[in-house]
């Protein structure tokens, strides 16, 4: 076997026999898992018992209209001992609606009081049964006064009660005359979880080369190495082997995480009323909108096939690029402390291209996320943001040959560096120093 | 001529490593490195392996030309050296083996029987970071020799052993030259000099200062200083032939040193001393590498 594979061969499986990596590996898809069950899971079980909330109206005309649920119970009483109620608070009440005065003269008439925070649902059915009250009333005021037409007053009613929800339903329409429906909410969702994914296996095994480097030059087994191989061997062999380690735990966590949200729905029957229950549960009525079956028809319109192969693409290309300057960073100084002022430059770069890919969510062809999907730097992680909301093909291609041509020209000059860097112990480089030994034979 | 490096010049920036350096290792010799701190020996060497290349000049080996598959034919020991320290022994040992082109089955075999040689057998399956420092440098001298090299570099091959593993290393190095190795050995340790090196070359300032055999040279440096042992009180030969330089007394004996002109000649010298006194022992004193090395790095 030659030298480079026997570095591959090493680097790859040293990391992947770590006690550490095999459990990361394996307990991140439960957690990532978990994460967005629980919630669910959480929100079917919490609905039981009935809170009891006691109304003082002193109109009297309001009450009537608050209909106990099965959550919530509502119940009438006099204002007469206020303070006997207030006592009673956090034990078998749950909480105090005060209504003072007529709401549609003044609408800061109406208070609730609770030993705990106060739920969004519950909020939600008040002020919307006060609201829907108030309106009545006012409309009632209106029609009394007669300055207007009985029948135009009894068609706004419908109206009103009809109700005049808006959803909007997004069509992508692509060249070849398919018109499908897609989401913008789940595109943004996809594009995000990509861009993170990609984000963070860029920072944690990019540096995991620095590390690698710094540790082989500091136990000084460096020159043992390279007096057997050329110091580029020993260089990308270490960054194609933790690429593989990232891609390896990657290929685990998608399937793992594909085969427990398989068993977690059929465990928990995640069905429409699921979805439903936490979604009105959460208040989120706009989301009540796309029911678990639409989600699941809009995730199949996303180009899967197409974002796998650009994330594979995109990460060799983001990784060896960022892996290049890294290790730099680690051939060039011998200890800890000198680690930080070097990194600091490649951390703000990489932040930068991470929020620039968070904000390219809301405007996935605004300039920012146009410009910044070709930087080579930046571009890894913001184009995983855009691809789900699909785009030029030339965009994409522009897009990586950029990246690829950048990455070809970084490791070239890193790996010259590098070969100067790992035999230089003692005192901290300038920058200077570090560009010049690239012009070292 | 095994070895030859022809005008070899490097420059670092502002720093001249290397100028003009020639050097000549025979074949099956033990040569030694010598210089200060900083004269440029381990560019010298980096430069033989090919870690680093020369600005000028050029390495022959066996005549020709150094490629870069003659590195598979070097066993280099650097002075700044290491092991990873999570990895177990055999492990490393097998890696190190196998870097070196060595197949699976071969570096097997070889590692067995250096390992027993060293009888470090049961050091197999410990990790490197439990070992001393002196157990990683055997487990090193044995990664280094694996390969069955043809031409051996050792810098400070003996910082960190105790002078019982010392003495080992030493005679596994002349063992090596005997079955017809050549060794280059890079070293402050004088003594060591002495005892293994045939030939020397001394870098000074990026210069060879210093070269050839090792009995040539410490004879071109005397100091025509000889030493003798007389039964005698005293010594108060008075001669325009010799300057003492200094008399003690053990037992019985009187041990003298004195230092003669160039023109006198020895056995003129020695006559003059056999008329007075009874010698029992008298021996030219040759300056040690220790001193020939300071002699030179001063000039």
């Amino acid at each position: 076997m030659n030298t480079l594979g026997l570095v591959i061969e090493r680097e790859y499986t040293s990391r992947v026999k770590k006690k550490s990596f095999i459990l990361l590996t394996i307990l991140m898809p439960f957690l990532f898992v978990g994460l967005a069950f629980v919630p669910m899971w959480l929100s079917t079980i919490k609905d039981s018992g009935v809170k009891k909330i006691a109304v003082i109206d002193q109109t009297g005309l309001y009450a009537p209209d608050l209909k106990s649920s099965e959550h919530y119970q509502f119940q009438l009483v006099g204002d007469a001992d206020t303070t006997n109620y207030q006592t009673q608070l956090g034990n078998e009440l749950f909480a105090i609606l005060q209504i003072t005065g007529d709401l549609s003269k003044n609408p800061k008439a109406v208070s609730l009081t609770s030993g705990k925070q106060t739920p969004m649902d519950l909020q939600s059915q008040i002020e919307n049964t006060l609201s829907e009250k108030v309106t009545q009333q006012k409309l009632d005021e209106l029609a009394a006064s007669g300055n207007v037409d009985q029948a135009a007053i009894t068609q706004v009613r419908n109206i009103i009660e009809s109700g005049s929800h808006i959803s909007l339903s997004t069509l992508k329409w692509s060249k070849s005359g398919d018109v499908s429906e897609t989401s913008t909410t789940v595109a943004s969702i996809v594009g995000m979880t990509f861009t993170i994914l990609i984000y963070m296996f860029i920072m944690i095994y990019g540096s995991m080369v620095m590390q690698a480097v710094m540790e082989e030059k500091r136990s000084r087994i460096v020159e043992v190495m390279i007096s057997s191989m050329k110091p580029v061997n020993l260089l990308i062999g270490k960054i194609i082997a933790i690429g593989l380690v990232g891609l390896t735990q990657l290929l685990i966590w998608a399937v793992m995480v594909g085969v427990l949200f398989l068993a977690g729905s059929s465990f928990l029957g995640l069905s429409q009323e699921v979805m439903n229950a936490q979604t009105t549960a959460n208040g989120m009525e706009m989301a009540a909108d796309i029911d678990a079956a639409g989600i699941m028809s809009m995730l199949m319109t996303i180009n899967w096939v197409e974002i796998a192969v650009f994330f594979i693409v995109y990460f060799i290309g983001g990784f060896v690029l960022y892996a290049s300057i890294f290790a730099v960073i680690g051939a060039s100084v011998d200890n800890e402390q000198d680690v930080q002022q070097f990194m600091m430059p490649v951390t703000i770069l990489l932040l930068f291209a991470f929020y620039a890919g968070f904000y390219s969510v809301q405007n996935p062809d605004g300039p920012l996320a146009y410009w910044c999907s070709f930087i080579p730097f930046t571009s890894p992680i913001v184009m995983m943001v855009r691809i789900p909301f699909g785009i030029p093909f030339w965009q994409e291609l522009l897009s990586v040959a950029l990246l690829y041509g950048t990455f070809i020209l970084i490791s070239y000059l890193a790996a010259k560096i590098y070969r100067v860097g790992i035999l230089m112990y003692g005192k901290k480089p300038t920058l200077k120093e570090i560009i010049k030994w690239a012009t070292y034979k | 001529m095994y070895l030859e490096t022809q005008n070899v010049t490097k420059q670092y920036a502002a720093h001249l490593a290397l100028n003009n350096v020639s050097i000549q290792v025979p074949k099956g010799t033990v040569f030694g490195l010598l210089g200060p701190n900083g004269a440029g020996k381990t560019t010298l060497i980096r430069i033989i392996t090919r870690i680093t290349a020369p600005d000028n000049g050029e390495v022959f080996i066996n005549g020709r030309p150094f490629t870069g598959n003659d590195v598979y034919n070097i066993g280099y020991l650097p002075e700044e050296r290491g092991l990873y320290k999570k990895m177990k022994v055999g492990e490393q040992a097998m890696y190190l083996a196998r870097l070196r082109g060595l197949t699976k089955e071969n570096a097997h075999r070889e590692l067995m029987k250096w390992f027993q040689r060293f009888d470090i057998l049961d050091w197999y399956n410990r990790k490197v970071e439990e070992l001393s420092k002196g157990m990683q440098q055997k487990v090193q001298f044995i990664s280094t020799v694996i390969h069955n090299p043809d031409l051996l570099i050792f810098d400070e091959p003996f910082s960190g052993f105790d002078p019982v593993n010392a003495d080992i290393i030493k005679n596994e190095m002349l063992r090596l030259r005997d079955e017809g190795k050549t060794v280059i050995l890079s070293t402050h340790n004088m003594e060591s000099v002495e005892a293994l090196c045939d030939n020397i070359a001394l870098i000074n300032k990026a210069q060879v200062v210093l070269h050839g055999n090792v009995y040539d040279i410490r004879n071109r440096y005397k100091q025509h200083i000889f030493r003798f042992r007389i039964i005698a009180d005293d010594f108060d030969l008075q001669s325009d032939a010799f300057t003492v330089l200094s008399k003690e007394k053990y037992h019985e004996y009187l041990d003298v040193r004195i230092q003669k002109r160039m023109e006198t000649d020895n056995s003129a010298l020695v006559k003059m001393i056999l008329d007075r006194y009874n010698i029992i022992s008298f021996e030219e004193e040759l300056p040690t590498m220790n001193e020939v090395f300071i002699e030179a790095v001063k000039q």
